[in-house]
């Protein structure tokens, strides 16, 4: 992990203050506070072609210029709400080195303007929140956050605020409202929050890796950085001897990723399929083992980047019950606001229920499609969205499985 | 998400309501509302103050929160009841929130979650006679590296095996 961009941080000698600015930790905040206009920063994002890595994989530099220079009052809102299935890299980042974090959101606060930044955390990551608020008040005592920071003329308070439990508050706008005090329901867009985010202010929302590759970009220029990979975090989970997020570059293939990184799959198993992208994104299967790991192939095979968390199923995995677990998620998870989801994702569950539980019918699979039908373009966020296109694919590719469960062949689900 | 049918406190004198929240939360609440520009920002921080004091969200203890914040009770509970991590009933003294999402799944949370059962006594959702431990069935906790994992309390148990876990929970009292 040496000469990794990112993993290189997670270590106990850069945990700490002290550790992390003898690695040459802060360097790259002091040049661009004091080295850089905000529209060299920008720049440099733009051209080093970071995308967000919470899922939606927005050009990050792209979303700090929508944020209107000369709004009086904007926020920094880093979504470290990661609760993507499968996803655990935002959670190795805070953990192994909280100032990468800190280091990103001062260059961002300072960059766009805003005075005020607050990492939406959620609450499950309890050791997370106690180093961040370590980091926190060590960095102020440095002068590295807060008043006049780095003896600029830039003021940053960063404040941890947690979530209290609800998947759906990982999407941006839900986010916001959950951070103003209210249930966590996703907001009609436009307008987006780079016009009208927290407190209707202009308001910057960035995934925590987002912002850790910030430094980075700054620190060794857009260019060196995109030979070196560019760097991508994946998180790799599930059936794999080797589970754990590697630092590979974009565009890796699901079979390298799997066989020379992770361990590849335990003594005698098959791989059977894997969800690419957080169980939000569409599984791949044994054809698509090739296809490599960056935005425009997984759109090509049908799926998407999404989170990077790659979740390994082999041929112990019955997809009927990995299906029905996943849309379990989506039910239990979806906010209730528009009925597509809140009622697909019941129906659709209720019926795998019963297809498990040896209670299936043979119309029961046509049914399953139109539920689906209906769901697809017409829920209100991607939450219920994503529900169709692993369901279809399931019935389509593995539907000798969802058979052998309606003939009564199958072992009963637990 | 349910909003569970809760009453009795209309008409209950004031100085009941005000047992809803020790001086020393309330005004931890005024502290955290300064940190945001808007005091509603700061009614999930307060929920939490109010849960550790309590163990859980009591009738009191949210029109408590609703009344230091100045904000609508209805609005208080609503929030309260949406998000899972806030507990409308009594939990134990524990509370173990074991992931059965897929990556723990796939590594064997089905095993772990029914020995767990067998351990405890009680399902998902329920808290032992005791009152020692709450368990609770969740979704992804953002460590699957570590599956099956789980959390008690703020500690998370990683690669769970079913044969560790009485001497695992022998550490939680």
């Amino acid at each position: 992990m040496s000469d990794s961009i990112l993993l290189r941080w997670t270590s106990e000698a850069t945990r700490g203050l002290e550790g992390y600015r003898a690695a040459g930790g802060y360097q790259a905040a002091r040049r661009a506070l004091t080295e850089l206009t905000p529209d060299q920063v920008i720049a440099m994002l733009a051209d080093s072609g970071l995308r967000g890595k919470g899922g939606a994989g927005f050009p990050t530099g792209q979303k700090w210029k929508f944020i209107p220079r000369e709004a009086p009052v904007k926020y920094v809102v880093v979504n470290a709400d990661e609760g993507e299935p499968g996803t655990f890299k935002d959670r190795t980042l805070m953990e192994g080195c909280p100032h990468l974090l800190l280091e990103g959101i001062v260059i961002a606060a300072a960059t766009i303007g805003a005075r005020r930044a607050y990492i939406y955390l959620r609450r499950e990551f309890h050791r997370c929140r106690h180093l961040l608020e370590e980091a926190i008040a060590e960095a102020r005592r440095a002068g590295l956050i807060g008043d006049r920071l780095l003896g600029t003329e830039h003021s940053v308070e960063i404040v941890v605020h947690s979530g209290a439990g609800a998947y759906i508050a990982g999407e941006e706008s839900a986010l916001l409202e959950s951070l103003e005090g209210r249930r966590a329901l996703p907001r009609l867009r436009p307008p987006f929050p780079a016009q009208s985010g927290l407190y209707g202010k202009p308001t910057l929302v960035n995934n925590v890796e987002t912002l850790c590759h910030v430094p980075a970009i700054v620190g060794l220029g857009p260019q060196r950085y995109k030979e070196l990979g560019p760097p991508t975090l994946f998180s790799v989970s599930g059936a794999v001897r080797r589970p754990g997020v590697y630092e590979l570059p974009l565009g890796v293939t699901l079979r390298t990723l799997i066989f020379d990184h992770a361990g590849g799959l335990a003594p005698g198993r098959r791989f059977k399929a894997a969800f690419p992208g957080g169980s939000s994104s569409t599984l791949l299967c044994e054809s698509d083992l090739d296809v490599r790991l960056d935005y425009d192939s997984l759109r090509g095979a049908g799926s998407m980047m999404g989170s990077a968390a790659v979740i390994v199923l082999d041929d112990a995995s019955d997809m009927v019950e990995v299906i029905a677990r996943a849309v379990e998620f989506y039910r239990d998870e979806s906010c209730g606001k528009c009925t597509p989801c809140r009622e697909g994702t019941v129906w659709i569950g209720q019926i795998l229920e019963r297809i498990l539980h040896g209670g299936g019918r043979e119309e029961d699979l046509g049914l399953l499609e139109s539920i689906a039908a209906g769901m697809t373009g017409t829920c209100f966020c991607p939450l219920g969205e994503s529900v169709p296109p692993n369901l279809v694919l399931s019935l389509r590719r593995f539907r000798e499985e969802y058979g052998r469960r309606l003939s009564g062949e199958a072992r009963h689900g637990g | 998400m349910s909003s569970g049918e809760r009453g009795g406190w209309v008409g209950e004198d004031e100085s009941a309501r005000a047992a809803g929240l020790s001086a020393a939360a309330r005004e931890r609440i005024r502290g955290l509302s300064r940190l945001y520009d808007r005091r509603q920002s700061a009614l999930i921080p307060a929920l939490f103050v109010a849960q550790e004091e309590a163990g859980y969200l009591s009738p009191e203890a949210l029109e408590a929160v609703a009344e230091t914040l100045d904000l609508p009770l209805s609005e208080v509970t609503s929030v309260a009841s949406f998000y899972t991590l806030f507990y409308l009933e009594p939990v134990g003294r524990h509370v173990i929130q074991l992931c059965t999402n897929l990556s723990c799944m796939i590594c064997g949370c089905g095993d772990v979650a029914r020995r767990m059962q067998e351990i405890l006594g009680v399902g998902p959702g329920e808290t032992t006679p005791d009152g020692r431990f709450t368990l609770r069935a969740v979704e992804c906790l953002g460590a699957c590296e570590e599956a099956p994992v789980m959390l008690v309390d703020e500690d998370r148990w990683p690669r769970l095996r079913p044969e560790a876990l009485p001497g695992l929970l022998e550490r939680y009292p």
